[in-house]
């Protein structure tokens, strides 16, 4: 346990290394995406002694929100970050088009068809683009369920959102 | 959250305001929930869930911001706000609140309440109010995708079988008169208008009818004849359905209070 004056002398973590530490906080609903790959993670910086961490939730009724930021906290903490406030910012409203190519291709790797700009949703076991519309919404709120017309696989979409 | 507020109105304006869309948000929500293991199919049980979810989690952004508006407001966040008021100190508007009934009616009052949100919701993402026109920014998202959902159910049930169209009928003649309600105007109506906080609810209402009638019609439905029409959530008279949402929404906080898990 350090104490207050400790931490006034010892060297703070720059934005990069903090981004680098969070890069193990994952969506617990898709252990695959980070929370970088997600786009959820708008800033990283120090004010005073404080480290502010600015997240932009994704859907306003996430239960998954609160595991994320529990998630960065329990990491910071862990890391010997003492001061830190966590911040939901609203605006500009979270995207898909903020998901990484990194976290688009980890999508379709682990069997959820990631947003396409296009609209178009490809069946991610054959890649066949004749796939039906099952239901708009799916097990959590980022996903619908489709059908592929080919090889006849039922799957999630990562809605465009 | 911006913390920002508009000159030239009253704290206890901002929050009234934003109490009755908090508990338009909630009541709806509550309402939908009650769907969970009750939908007449799986993808549908699981829609109505997922849009309850979204309405509240829209809820809890509401409330939190009207607890935030007046210093020393004992229901000082949206858990206080939601779980210890009484009836008559909720604004939402009296259709919200009642009962789901069939899955017909459950999918008209959603397309009604979709296209309500998304015309006020539009006008609201540029009201003065800062916290209030971010927050609209944000939920017009998910409300439109809503009306996607519902907007299809209504011409799907209005165009599918003679029972199917006969009880969505029967859901427009019993709803219908509790729609008004969503466009009265009344004196805070009028100041928030006068502040650029809030829009002109003659315009939203006109918007909502060019949408909402062609659709009704496009569904193979008929508007039933103007007669009463339903009124009092904004001064929190309601009907008797509100006290039994509240009685199941808020057992657990009423008895364990401060209850977390
Ligand atoms: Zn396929």
């Amino acid at each position: 346990m350090t104490t207050a004056q400790d931490t006034g002398t010892r060297q703070r973590p720059d934005a990069a290394t903090v981004r680098r530490w969070l890069a193990v906080v994952t969506d617990p609903e898709i252990p695959v995406l980070s929370l970088e790959d997600l786009g959820v993670l708008r800033d990283i910086h120090w004010q005073d002694d404080t480290l502010m961490v600015v997240i932009s939730p994704t859907y306003t009724g996430c239960p998954a929100m609160d595991r994320m930021r529990a998630d960065i906290e329990a990491t910071l903490r862990a890391k010997g970050v003492e001061k830190l406030h966590i911040r939901e910012q609203l605006q500009p409203p979270w995207t898909t088009d903020w998901i990484t190519g990194k976290g688009l291709a980890a999508l379709q790797a682990y069997g959820i068809a990631p947003p396409r700009r296009s609209g178009e949703v490809r069946c991610p076991q054959c890649g066949s683009a004749n796939t039906t519309l099952i239901s708009r919404f799916g097990s959590t709120a980022c996903k619908a369920m489709h059908k592929c017309e080919d090889c006849l696989e039922p799957f999630d979409h990562f809605k465009c959102h | 959250m911006n913390t920002a507020v508009p000159a030239q109105t009253q704290a206890a304006d901002r929050r009234e305001y934003a109490l009755r869309l908090g508990d338009n948000a909630l009541i709806l929500g509550q309402r939908l929930s009650e769907w969970c293991g009750h939908g007449p199919f799986l993808e549908e049980d699981i829609a109505l869930t997922n849009l309850s979810l979204d309405l509240i989690g829209q809820a809890q952004l509401l409330l939190d911001l009207a607890a935030s508006q007046v210093p020393d407001d004992p229901f000082s966040d949206a858990d206080k706000l939601a779980y210890l008021r009484d009836a008559h100190q909720f604004r939402n508007a009296l259709l919200v609140e009642q009962p789901n009934g069939d899955f017909a009616h459950t999918i008209l009052r959603q397309y009604l309440m979709d296209v309500h949100d998304e015309k006020l919701y539009s006008a609201l993402a540029s009201s003065q109010w800062p916290a209030l026109a971010d927050i609209a920014r944000k939920v017009l998202k998910e409300i439109r995708y809503h009306k996607q959902h519902s907007g299809d159910w209504l011409h799907r049930l209005g165009q599918g079988t003679e029972e199917s169209h006969a009880r969505l009928q029967k859901a427009l003649d019993d709803l219908w008169f509790y729609t008004p309600e969503l466009f009265e105007s009344d004196a805070l109506n009028q100041r928030l208008q006068e502040a650029g906080v809030a829009p002109d609810m003659a315009d939203i209402e006109r918007q909502w009818r060019s949408e909402v009638e062609p659709a009704i019609q496009q569904a193979g439905l008929r508007l039933p004849e103007s007669g009463w029409r339903a009124t009092g959530g904004k001064k929190g008279h309601h009907s008797e359905h509100l006290g039994y949402i509240l009685a199941e929404m808020q057992f657990l906080q009423r008895a364990y209070p401060g209850c977390e898990w």
